[in-house]
């Protein structure tokens, strides 16, 4: 349903916008192949996932799973379930079969309610991903201020095509919809950090900083001049002092 | 589905939803809560606070389509087809999920009601395949029906050039379910009966929106005893019988009332006929016995009913099996037993033989002055032995069990020897906060249960009050014992009986559930033990291996341990239907009708008298089993008094009343005098308690029928696979 009212709205806009504009922002109304999902929701045993993939959580986490359960009173330790599947992520980057087994175990429920949720949820990767998951949003705000751009930006510095991981096991590419940071468009998120504002220019330091090892760039807008989401260029509104009582009251009141 | 937290038991939540339809001894006694009027298409209905809108205006007899809701499962609300509108709301609401408040005006059949229902139809089947006519489903189709009824008479789904319909790919899970997962329009009722109803929580949603799909995420089979029944949930065409696949259509099919019993639970089926030929097995709704379900066994063994036949009389020539006239082999039958003498004739009856071939039996050996009958499964003769009723039924009666507060199986399976009496047990342990103790070989039983040992001592140990278990039992209000009827045929059978008896009379005590109450229930296998009983099949196997007879009756005993080395000289005359093991040890071979081709009367566990009905005609040259023996009684020369039926049942009448009295259960009674007359003495055999049915692979194949039928095999081989996987 998303996919398809993009494609429309898309397709009105290059009928609106200037003619220069839009064919910058060329791209084929059906960009990706006709799937109606980057996913598979069934689970297909492989070699790097299957039942027999060891999992257990660190010593560290151990104690992190003891306080989370603690925080849900008795009966009602299924809620639970969605911290705990982040834990086990965030411990091996991804959540193997084996981890959502883990979970059940720990949770006391049968396996297909902790498989409901890891698979409603687009942020459990069930799939091994990257050290770092480059997300990037192509939704209408961010492909108006060139999305496209970064994503080719992206997958070139990466060496990796989109839906995919390098083969250095660095970076995995895929598309995303919108991941509500419009005002700041365009923009990707790499595993928990946004960076905003982009360029093809930033974009492709972001991930050789990455690449290299550096230090992590520091997330937010790559444009020195702004902080957060604060206005672009200057202020537009509220830029005079706030009137004082009586603004804008009849006179003869 | 997990059991729902203590604070329900507490009174605390409401019941806002589901807990209407069930009432326990407890709400039985507060004063009930003031009705409510509520207005069904302007007709005043009076219903209970907590009732839904689909509930009430059920009370009136309007229907509200729905796909997702179901009376035994939870409300789930996901399939909107049951919108309706109610005056002064702006938005339609879910019949199904919403409690009726005071005044409410509902119309079931506005504008913006039939809007509404059009327009989850038309969405329902932008994504459902019109694959019709291919479809096992057609005819039966609840969303067939209902768009018939309720949709557009077009589509404005022109896409499927574009991005084509949602397609899913199908699920292997098991031999029984044929699925084709594109028809599925999520209504989820197949995961819900899986986790409330069989307790298998394999089945759930994977994905989201438009990708999201049923089924078990990881390769596995959904193996249940009771799974078959997701096929007659199931409103699409989504999950089909497999075995079914292909065969007919209902329109073709005549439809036959009849009883199940492959178990001794005694679950109303309708048998589907096509040209004299079995196709398949439905349950039909009966809530004091199967509610709507039925288990595997019943619904697909159907199959073995056309392979391993009898079709033909036989007789031992030159040491082999040869098909001979009814003639021939009549006469051989009743030459045996006209020369034995009177002590050294005896019968064994099987698992499947109807109370009209029972008495008929009967009534021979007694006119031949034998009174060596016994049934394959034995009962003890010590004590009261099978004269009192009460020792050997099901005294509280199955539905009882919903309003137990604490049970005891002892040396019982139910999930296997009875799956529609564990049914009642799991709904009462997910609802009704019952405490279940098992004594007896650790088996999964589909809920949680209190393991008191596998040691006969532990009755005794309860009884006198000194296991840790007692305290519990101690202050139940409806305490209930049921009693494997396995266990009876240890050789501390009666040992095991008196201690039960005893134990049930010291709770029955303190017991404070309504009047009536029977704590001490039996649990049989056998479809036929009980009809046998009461018509007085008190001998044992052990009895008639000592007498050493001269010729030996089997009616249909294929399953007890008899051999051809422990009756070498014996004359065998077997009376049954498949050639199974009791056709291969037997000299002379008549051919019987099996259940689903006779009119023939079978009591149940709780002494509850049903009768089958002739779906199809017995094949080849057999015969329903009363009229043989009617007619081998008059090459005997003592021609038994009945001709018709009709006469049969009356001398049935004669002997036990009950059993023509069909579809009432006749209470038993005098507890304390069988208890008096039980044997107090003896000790328990050293063995632990041993079941026959502990894993899913022994349910499938118990007695002839389904041990004839390809399916069940398969069945068998699947459970084998899945648990090789798993290891």
């Amino acid at each position: 349903m998303n996919l398809t009212s993009n494609r429309v709205i898309r397709v009105l806009l290059l009928k609106n916008c200037s003619l220069s504009k839009a064919l910058k922002n060329v791209r084929g109304v059906q960009s990706s192949a006709g799937r109606l999902s980057d996913h598979l929701f069934v689970h297909r045993d492989s070699e790097e996932n299957n039942p027999n993939t060891p999992f257990e959580f660190n010593e560290a986490n151990k104690k992190r799973v003891e306080a989370i359960l603690a925080i849900y009173p008795e009966g009602h330790k299924r809620g639970a379930m969605m911290p705990l599947l982040d834990l086990a992520q965030r411990q091996l980057g991804w959540l193997p079969i084996s981890a959502m087994h883990k979970v059940a175990e720990i949770l006391k429920l049968p396996n297909m309610r902790v498989y409901e949720v890891a698979t409603f949820y687009t942020m459990f990767n069930r799939q091994p991903v990257g050290k770092y998951h480059v997300q990037v949003c192509t939704c209408t705000p961010c492909w108006l201020r060139g999305s496209d751009e970064i994503l080719q930006a992206v997958t070139k510095a990466a060496n990796c095509a989109v839906g995919h991981t390098s083969a250095d096991k660095l970076f995995t590419v895929i598309e995303v919809e919108c991941l509500g940071a419009c005002a700041n468009a365009p923009m990707l998120q790499v595993n928990d950090d946004y960076y905003e504002d982009l360029t093809a220019e930033t974009t492709e330091k972001i991930i050789n900083a990455l690449k290299n090892g550096q230090d992590k760039p520091p997330p937010g807008p790559q444009v020195s001049s702004r902080f957060a989401a604060e206005p672009a260029g200057q202020l537009t509104t509220l830029t005079s002092p706030p009137p004082g009582p009586g603004f804008k009251i009849r006179s003869d009141l | 589905m997990l059991r729902l937290p203590l604070i329900r038991a507490a009174g605390l939540s409401g019941c806002r939803l589901g807990a209407t339809g069930l009432h326990t001894t407890a709400s039985k006694l507060q004063a009930p809560p003031e009705q409510i009027e509520v207005f069904i298409d302007d007709i005043p209905v009076l219903v209970d606070p907590g009732t839904t809108v689909l509930q009430a205006a059920a009370k009136i007899g309007v229907e509200i389509p729905r796909f997702c809701y179901h009376e035994r499962l939870a409300v789930a609300g996901n399939c909107r087809m049951c919108l309706v509108e109610i005056e002064k709301q702006i938005k339609p609401v879910a019949a199904c999920a919403m409690p009726v408040m005071k005044g409410w005006r509902v119309k079931t059949n506005s504008d913006l009601t039939r809007k509404a229902r059009e327009g989850v139809m038309e969405f329902l089947l932008v994504n459902h395949p019109l694959d019709c006519p291919i479809c096992d489903q057609g005819g039966e189709c609840d969303l067939q029906d209902q768009s018939m009824a309720f949709g557009n008479d077009r589509s404005r789904f022109v896409d499927i050039n574009f991005s084509g319909k949602r397609a899913v790919e199908d699920k292997d899970v098991g031999p029984l379910i044929k699925t084709v997962m594109t028809r599925c329009i999520h209504c989820t009722r197949c995961i819900r009966f899986a986790s409330e109803v069989a307790g298998v929580d394999d089945l759930g949603t994977t994905g989201r929106g438009s990708d999201m799909q049923v089924g078990t995420y990881v390769e596995k089979m959904f193996l249940s005893e009771l799974s078959g029944n997701v096929i007659d949930l199931c409103p699409v065409g989504a999950l089909t019988s497999k075995p079914y696949a292909f065969v007919a259509r209902p329109w073709e099919t005549r439809r036959t009332d009849s009883i199940d019993v492959l178990d001794a639970v005694g679950s109303n089926i309708v048998v589907s006929t096509r040209s004299g030929e079995v196709l398949r097995v439905l349950p039909r709704l009966n809530e004091e016995i199967n509610e709507e379900w039925l288990s595997d066994k019943s619904r697909f063994a159907c199959d073995g009913l056309k392979r391993q036949r009898l079709l033909t009389p036989m007789m031992k020539v030159d040491s082999k099996l040869q098909p001979v006239e009814w003639e021939d082999a009549l006469v051989a039958a009743s030459r045996a037993l006209q020369q034995a003498p009177a002590t050294k004739i005896a019968a064994v009856t099987g698992k499947l033989a109807d109370a009209e071939a029972l008495i008929s039996l009967k009534d021979l050996f007694n006119k031949l002055g034998s009174e060596t009958l016994a049934t394959e499964q034995p009962f003890p003769k010590d004590g009261a032995g099978i004269d009192l009723r009460s020792s050997y039924i099901m005294n509280n009666k199955i539905a009882g069990i919903e309003e137990a507060d604490v049970v005891v199986l002892i040396g019982t399976n139910p999930r296997f020897e009875a799956p529609l009496v564990n049914t009642r047990l799991r709904k009462s342990y997910l609802h009704r906060e019952q405490t279940i103790a098992l004594i007896g070989p650790e088996v999964d039983l589909t809920y949680e249960y209190e393991h008191l040992g596998d040691s006969a001592e532990v009755i005794s140990q309860l009884k006198n009050g000194t296991h840790p278990f007692c305290a519990t039992l101690k202050n139940a209000k409806a305490p209930l014992i049921i009693l494997g009827a396995e266990q009876l045929g240890r050789s501390d059978g009666s040992k095991i009986l008196a201690e039960t008896q005893a134990l049930a009379a010291s709770l029955g005590k303190t017991v404070q559930a309504p009047e009536n109450w029977k704590v001490l229930n039996v649990l049989h296998s056998n479809a036929s033990q009980v009809a046998a009983l009461d018509l007085g099949y008190g001998s044992s196997l052990a009895e008639i291996k000592a007498q050493n007879p001269q010729v030996l009756f089997l009616l249909g005993a294929d399953d007890a341990d008899i051999k051809r080395e422990d009756f070498p000289n014996t004359f065998i005359i077997y009376l049954g239907s498949h050639g199974d093991q009791g056709a291969c040890i037997a000299d002379v071979v008549l051919p019987g009708a099996a259940y689903t081709e006779k009119n023939a009367s079978y009591v149940n566990t709780e002494g509850r008298a049903q009768q089958t009905g002739t779906a199809v005609n017995p094949p080849g040259m057999a015969r329903p089993d009363w009229k043989i023996i009617r007619a081998l009684s008059e090459f005997i020369g003592v021609r038994l008094p009945y001709d018709t039926i009709h006469d049969v049942r009356g001398r049935l009448e004669q002997v036990a009343p009950h059993l023509v009295r069909y579809g009432d259960i006749e209470p038993a009674n005098y507890f304390a005098q069988a208890l008096e007359l039980a044997k107090k003495t003896g000790s328990f055999a050293s063995d632990p308690l041993e079941l026959k049915q502990k894993t899913l692979d022994e349910f499938f194949m118990t007695d002839v029928v389904s041990r004839a039928s390809p399916t069940m095999a398969k069945c068998v081989q699947a459970v084998i696979k899945q648990r090789q996987a798993q290891l």
